[in-house]
């Protein structure tokens, strides 16, 4: 695994890995150096599409990918509204929890501990502790978007949790990961809602989720949208030791605690483990056809 | 719950999010913070990933959330795709569950 594809293995993240050799034919919209008309109207996205230091845009396999995962996605967003009205949430309170809040772990984490008939404080304090690693992320992700307009980053402000990052942060590439950034969260956010919705109006018909097992889907998917982010030695330090500090934490701290001192790990990870340039991409271009055939002009 | 938690919860995550994309962001523009920045999915998705797996009310539990982590795992391994992991991982969970 360790010496693959970048983009392979991204791809086994989101879809079909082995969709085959064969390049989709379709002309490359950087490949001519010559401004054509049809870029004029929005000229400020378009203008970086010349130069190479925005890195080449999201293949159209990964945007197909985010797609995939986006649906996936909506099968924790269709339990998620099913353990919401089951703990005593209207439709319109679970849909609107998933419009404004919109950070999956929260709000499982806030319905979990009212059904089982913990307190508001404390059902509230878990999910922002929970929360928290969005800001983090936030961090992570503002080079990406640093350039566009006050309205356009606090748009994506809200598109900002783990799908997206872990998406975002996998490409290589400014362009890429902006790319990645909108339609992760485009895909998550509609198939989220839309799901909550489902779930929270057909919650009877749909039954007990976990006897369908949808809460181990969560994980599952979790699992697969690591991958890019372990190829690194520091990444995969990070992740061991993001692993260690969380089984330590659950049974000594209340729920949320873990996840954010699991944060801690990436301190390790950096100190120990990290060449500089491990921490730009997942891992830099090492196959030069590839890369050839990433590049604008290179050759299609 | 109330609305007022649900708007209130809402409107902290929102300003969480955005105090690391516009705020706090905008200022670590490179650096040493940022290098940490990068890393964080490595450590959280792997960290959320055991939560949600392994966590009981305030204890470890082994149960069928575990097969389910296993069969994603392999699956993941094997290159399944994004749709293979998941559903196989749900199915393996419901069957343990049933089973067990």
């Amino acid at each position: 695994m360790d010496d693959a594809d970048p983009r392979a293995d991204l791809a086994a993240a989101g879809a079909d890995a082995s969709a085959g050799p064969m390049p989709t034919a379709r002309p490359d919209p950087s490949a001519p150096h010559v401004p054509s008309l049809d870029d004029s109207p929005c000229a400020r996205h378009a203008s970086s599409r010349h130069h190479d230091p925005d890195g080449p845009p999201l293949e159209r396999k990964v945007r197909h990918d985010i797609w995939v995962l986006g649906l996936a996605v909506g099968v924790f967003g269709a339990s998620f509204g099913v353990l919401a009205t089951t703990a005593g949430l209207t439709v319109a309170q679970a849909c609107a929890m998933s419009v404004l809040v919109f950070t999956g772990a929260s709000q499982f984490a806030v319905v979990g501990v009212i059904g089982s008939g913990g307190s508001l404080g404390s059902a509230l304090g878990s999910a922002l502790l929970l929360a928290a690693r969005n800001a983090a992320y936030g961090v992570a992700l503002a080079p990406t978007v640093a350039r566009r307009s006050l309205g356009r980053r606090l748009l994506a402000a809200q598109l900002v949790i783990d799908e997206s990052t872990a998406m975002a942060m996998a490409q290589r590439g400014r362009r890429a990961r902006e790319q990645a950034l909108w339609t992760t969260g485009a895909a998550v956010f509609v198939c989220w809602n839309v799901a909550t919705a489902l779930g929270a109006v057909a919650g009877d018909a749909i039954g007990d989720p976990e006897a369908l097992g949808l809460d181990a889907a969560f994980p599952a998917g979790f699992v697969a949208l690591a991958v890019p982010h372990v190829r690194t030695r520091a990444g995969r330090v990070a992740a061991l030791g993001g692993v260690l500090i969380a089984l330590v934490l659950i049974p000594l701290a209340p729920a949320g605690v873990p996840i954010v001192a699991a944060a801690l790990a990436v301190l390790p990870a950096v100190l120990f483990a990290a060449p500089p340039s491990a921490l730009r991409a997942p891992r830099p271009p090492t196959d030069p056809g590839h890369d050839a055939a990433a590049e604008p002009g290179g050759g299609s | 719950m109330s609305w007022w938690a649900i708007v209130g919860l809402g409107a902290a995550a929102y300003a969480l999010k955005a105090t690391g994309l516009v705020i706090v962001g905008a200022r670590a523009v490179e650096g040493r913070m940022l290098r940490l920045a990068a890393l964080l999915p490595a450590a959280l998705l792997p960290a959320l990933v055991v939560v949600n797996t392994f966590a009981g009310d305030r204890r470890l539990v082994l149960d069928a959330r575990a097969v389910g982590l296993a069969v994603a795992v392999v699956a993941t391994w094997r290159r399944a795709p994004f749709v293979v992991v998941v559903t196989a991982a749900a199915v393996a969970t419901a069957l343990a569950r049933a089973a067990g």
